[in-house]
């Protein structure tokens, strides 16, 4: 299905590498795209276009931790626990969280739209505490602005406050 | 306030610099290019790198010019070059602000560079987590082939080139750059042994070179304004040009600040980034990464450079400064970035897969009360282990937190000890204490 569907995109994919094994992760990221994970299914599917056996897909789809092989919630909350964030309030962005969607580390809301999970360093160290909600940064939070986060994204499906293209600090002169 | 003039950070601080391709040709970009392609020799470019004593930004620094010469001269077949986007050490995140705003910095970096080792085809290797970065550099790559400056024939040189993306997808491991030529190749991102080096059997067994998207975002500057400019400026000969170091922790005001090599810790902390927040005492940095060594207030006045670093026993790594004050207990922090390690240990090696869970477990285990006397002697017997074992540096990053907090604040481990919990932080719920993935 992921194969008749992307045919064109495909093609262009494997027109990149010399060999076919390479376009592996592209091809990952496809159907975890399509689908929000990627299935068993899709796994044997691209273990044909690519002449590989599915154990080797799935050797390296367990490899990486952003290829989920279980679907998530619609809004996969991801709050980064390194050392510089931790200085700056995880601990307290992660309780903010449980106050308001009453989920910890590791679970879903009932109603399935967000899902909480703890990450490792995301490259936004000074702008601590963050977090990644599916493709959007979130930055230098405060309880209000993250109940405002959460309020956006169950109403509107995003919200205005993800940050980027990054810079920081921004210089004064371009501040006003 | 940074007094220090701007290279790599210049054209985003100006007012309404939007990083498109019109705005970068406005502010002089290409300029390096037109004037490479096809008038210097590929070779005389990598003579210009070697004299500008530009040394890799990503961690090692490794001298530019001297790892593009190892490429062989005549090999026959492809070879490539790859631009190491990952950015995921902790404590840094100075390439993800190159990439968003100032993507064609970079790309015709890339360019110079993919001319300098005749290449016809290069990749960028971006984080996963970088998606709106990822998309920046599509559109900044679309208007490069539209202007001319990729694709069959460059500018008419007859010099031909492709740049294509590629997503890593969570693994910080992918970084190191054997690892990521794994993962490249569709694998699991497991660090290969060295030799043979990425620069004969790299990419697809090709000669390949790795650089860090700001050591190649410097080349456009060092081809325009010539070598001897860039040699002039840091701390030279060993340590030329800016760097970007990225603060963060207990500062006033934490952020990417770029300046020349060789100024000291205490200007960066207590100048540039406003000193501490809340104007406590600093009680110990982190000079260049989680992978580098803690320093102490003693340390403020060592230089900013690659050869300070390593006297002082640390490094300048990759340039993640992170500040933390009086009251921080350094136990936790070791032990926030022994999981950090333990998560992200590829498994290869034993010593590294195995060594950082113990080692976890014992921090975890003196941070809420349950330590041992002996547990110190045995954290050190541990690290003396994997130092050196490995296949790849992670295995000397994972020791260092401990090592180093080990060495300057022992009797800190000793306290959690005798009084059976943590000074500082208050106990620990004990569903917590779970060792896992
Ligand atoms: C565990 C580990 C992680 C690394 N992560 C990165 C990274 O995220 N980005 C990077 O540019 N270099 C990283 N490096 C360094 C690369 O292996 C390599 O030295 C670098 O990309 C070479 O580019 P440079 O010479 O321009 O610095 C890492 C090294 C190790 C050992
Ligand atoms: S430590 Fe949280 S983003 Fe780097």
């Amino acid at each position: 299905m992921l194969i008749e569907k992307h045919k064109d995109k495909i093609t262009e994919i494997l027109g990149r590498y010399p060999e076919k094994r390479a376009a592996l992760l592209p091809l990952l990221w496809l159907a975890q795209e399509e689908h929000g994970h990627v299935s068993e299914a899709a796994m044997k599917e691209i273990a044909g276009v690519l002449d590989l056996t599915p154990p080797q897909v799935y050797e390296t789809v367990t490899f990486y931790t952003m290829l989920n092989r279980q679907p998530i919630g619609k809004f996969h909350i991801q709050v980064c626990r390194s050392l510089m964030c931790a200085l700056v309030g995880t601990e307290q962005l992660l309780g903010w969280i449980h106050a308001k969607l009453g989920i910890k580390p590791g679970q879903t809301t009932p109603d399935g739209l967000f899902t909480l999970s703890q990450v490792e360093c995301l490259a936004s160290c000074g702008t601590g505490p963050m977090m990644q909600v599916n493709d959007d940064y979130f930055e230098q939070l405060t309880q209000e602005k993250l109940n405002r986060i959460l309020d956006d994204l169950k109403r509107d499906g995003k919200s205005p406050l993800a940050t980027g293209p990054f810079m920081f600090p921004v210089p004064q002169h371009m501040n006003r | 306030m940074n007094k220090y003039e701007p290279i790599l950070l210049k054209n985003m601080m100006q007012p309404g610099y939007t990083g498109s391709l019109a705005d970068y040709e406005r502010a002089g970009g290409y300029q390096a290019l037109r004037k490479a392609l096809g008038k210097i020799a590929p070779a005389d470019i990598i003579e210009v790198v070697k004299k500008s004593g530009l040394r890799g930004r990503g961690g090692a620094g490794f001298p530019t010019g001297v790892k593009w010469s190892f490429i062989p001269k005549d090999h026959r077949g492809p070879r490539y070059l790859i631009c190491n986007a990952d950015e995921s050490e902790p404590g840094t995140f100075k390439d993800r602000q190159l990439m968003e705003r100032d993507p064609h910095q970079m790309i015709e970096g890339m360019i110079l560079a993919a001319y300098a080792i005749s290449t016809l085809i290069a990749y960028i290797y971006i984080r996963g987590e970088f998606v709106l970065g990822a998309k920046i550099l599509e559109n900044a790559l679309a208007e490069a082939y539209r202007a001319g400056y990729l694709g069959p024939n460059i500018l008419g040189s007859g010099f031909a080139l492709d740049i294509y993306m590629h997503r890593g997808a969570g693994a910080y491991i992918c970084g190191e750059e054997t690892a990521l030529l794994e993962s490249m190749e569709g694998k699991r991102g497991l660090p290969r042994t060295k030799p043979p080096f990425p620069a004969t059997h790299g990419l697809f067994h090709q000669p390949t070179v790795v650089n860090n998207v700001e050591t190649l975002a410097n080349v456009p500057h060092i081809v325009n304004r010539g070598p001897e400019w860039f040699a002039s400026i840091g701390h030279p000969p060993k340590s030329t040009g800016t760097r970007i170091f990225c603060l963060s922790g207990h500062v006033k005001r934490p952020g990417n600040y770029e300046v020349p090599m060789g100024i000291t810790f205490r200007e960066m902390i207590y100048e540039i980034a406003g000193g501490m927040r809340g104007d406590k005492p600093l009680k110990a940095f982190i000079p260049g990464g989680a992978s580098a060594a803690f320093l102490t207030p003693e340390h403020l006045d060592v230089k900013m450079d690659f050869d300070s670093l390593a006297q002082a026993g640390s490094m300048l790594g990759s340039g993640g400064v992170t500040v933390m004050e009086e009251g921080t207990c350094m136990v936790w922090a070791a032990e926030n970035l022994l999981q950090f390690f333990n998560h992200e240990s590829c498994g290869k090696c034993t010593p590294c897969r195995e060594g950082s869970l113990w080692l976890l477990q014992i921090l975890r285990r003196i941070e809420h009360g349950h330590g041992r006397q002996e547990d110190l002697d045995l954290l050190l017997r541990l690290c003396g282990n994997i130092a050196g074992r490995t296949v790849c540096a992670f295995g000397d990053a994972e020791i260092a937190p401990i090592t180093s907090t080990l060495q300057h604040f022992r009797d800190e481990y000793e306290a959690h000890i005798r009084g059976q919990r943590c000074p500082f932080r208050p106990q620990p719920v004990a569903d917590l204490i779970t060792v896992g993935h």
